[in-house]
């Protein structure tokens, strides 16, 4: 009797287990086609950092050129933080920002310690290079190559 | 031309030259049905596991199958050191015969059949046999533990399996008195053999996912325990034809199914020949279907399930089938 019951029962688990297959079969599928498209990147993901524009002027961006940034890097990732004055504005407009990415651990500590704001993170996921300095980011540079593409 | 044709046929023969067609529509069906499944068996474990499964090549991936036999056919033929050279070589090209030879008496349509044999049944079952005397052969052959261990699991998985499968055809053929695949598929014009025979039906279908290897009897093959089984040592083509004959198995033993306990070719509107392949390509994505929901028994548990249950449970069938007909 037990040998039957057994054989009933394994003979239900084995068409639960044919249920579920079937029904994952007609699901849509979750898998993303990766060249073709991409995934939506996390608001938390951090790539190297990016310079925001002034709402205000969008020719020059928050940066006031104060060297927070530049002190307070643990990794000394961040030089030549450098920039002028120009006519008939109250703050100093950056004209070069370099961000050494190969020794950046995206720690977060220029982001939060800019005064103005000034620092994000970019979503740049897949960054390239054939040598070392292809790392070696002008952030200025970068936000007036960005503003030239919107 | 036309001629000449005809000379040619008076000279051969009819029967030689409607054989010769036979052989030759068997092989395309074989070749196209083996690139057919491999797309599908692809396809199908893809969407089961919520991807999509080959899309690159061609509409759909459909090219994905010529793609893969090209890669196989450059590849080179390794031969490793220390094979049975005979016995190694011989395994593939053997393990080709019963495929085809069964092809023979496999009845698609009321006409479409390249011979009907009033033994046909029994050319199938002694044929598909040699499947398992060349898996033995590879097996044995390769001088490779892994190979030998697949080879001597498959021929006592087979020897246990057969017999079921013999005893669930049994009283089909005796329901329609005849031992021919056509006699059976015409006897079912009225109602199918499925619904007298249900237990007959359901022990075939087991014994025939174990006789093709298939999960969740692949223990010859088993992947995470001897790596690709009796067919670890080959490469390239001789891999391919190891291939091939498992995916036209599945089809055969689907083929057979159909034609013994789900009506052939018969049913309305359409032609025989489109509802013979639409019922054996649903028994084959049931098959497919299997694979990718069960996983792989134990070596005990395959045989105890054959000897203790299938075995008895037919038997009982047979019985009781005789008796009613008798009666």
């Amino acid at each position: 009797m037990r040998v039957v019951a057994d054989i009933i029962k394994g003979a239900y688990s084995l068409i639960v287990g044919m249920g579920v297959t079937i029904r994952a079969f007609f699901s849509p599928v979750v898998t993303c086609q990766y060249p073709r498209e991409t995934v939506n990147i996390s608001p938390r993901f951090r790539s190297h950092t990016k310079l925001v524009g002034d709402p205000e002027n969008p020719d020059r961006t928050k940066c006031i050129v104060c060297g927070m940034c530049e002190r307070n890097c643990p990794s000394h990732s961040i030089k030549k933080v450098e920039g002028e004055k120009k006519e008939g504005e109250k703050k100093k407009t950056a004209t070069s920002y370099i961000l050494d990415f190969t020794t950046c651990s995206q720690c977060g500590i220029c982001v939060e310690s800019c005064p103005v704001d000034a620092l994000e993170f970019s979503d740049d996921y897949n960054p390239v290079g054939l040598k070392r300095e292809d790392f070696h980011y002008d952030l200025v540079k970068e936000y007036e190559k960005r503003k030239k593409a919107v | 031309m036309c001629d000449t044709i005809i000379n040619i046929v008076n000279i051969v023969g009819k029967e030689v030259v409607r054989t010769v067609i036979g052989l030759v529509g068997v092989f395309i069906v074989v070749l196209g049905n083996a690139i057919m499944l491999t797309w599908t068996e692809r396809k199908v474990a893809g969407h089961i596991q919520r991807r999509i499964g080959p899309k690159e090549v061609g509409p759909f991936g459909l090219l994905q199958s010529f793609a893969d036999s090209v890669k196989l056919l450059g590849k080179e033929l390794l031969t490793p050191a220390n094979v049975e050279k005979p016995l190694y070589f011989l395994a593939p090209t053997l393990i080709f015969v019963p495929v085809l030879v069964t092809f023979v008496v496999i009845p698609f349509d009321g006409f479409l059949q390249v011979k009907d044999i009033n033994t046909g049944i029994l050319v199938i079952l002694a044929f598909s046999s040699l499947t398992v005397l060349s898996i033995l052969i590879g097996g044995w052959g390769s001088d490779n533990k892994y190979s030998l261990i697949g080879a001597v699991r498959s021929v006592a998985q087979n020897i246990a399996y057969e017999i079921p499968l013999l005893l669930a055809l049994l009283p089909v053929i005796l329901m329609a008195n005849s031992f021919s695949l056509r006699d059976i598929a015409e006897a079912q014009r009225g109602a199918w053999f499925v619904v007298y025979q249900p237990i007959a039906f359901l022990i075939f279908f087991v014994a025939s996912v174990a006789e093709t290897n298939r999960t969740p009897f692949d223990l010859p093959e088993a992947e995470s325990e001897l790596v690709a089984g009796f067919h670890t040592e080959y490469s390239g083509m001789r891999f391919s034809l190891f291939f091939l004959a498992e995916y036209t198995n599945m089809f055969i033993v689907s083929a057979i199914a159909v034609t013994f306990f789900l009506g052939g070719y018969q049913g309305p509107i359409l032609p025989g020949v489109v509802w013979f392949f639409i019922k054996t390509y649903l028994l084959v994505f049931v098959l497919l279907w299997f694979r990718w929901t069960f996983p792989r028994v134990r070596f005990d548990q395959l045989l105890n399930f054959s000897w203790k249950i299938l075995i008895p449970v037919s038997f009982l069938n047979l019985l009781v089938t005789g008796g009613i007909l008798k009666l």
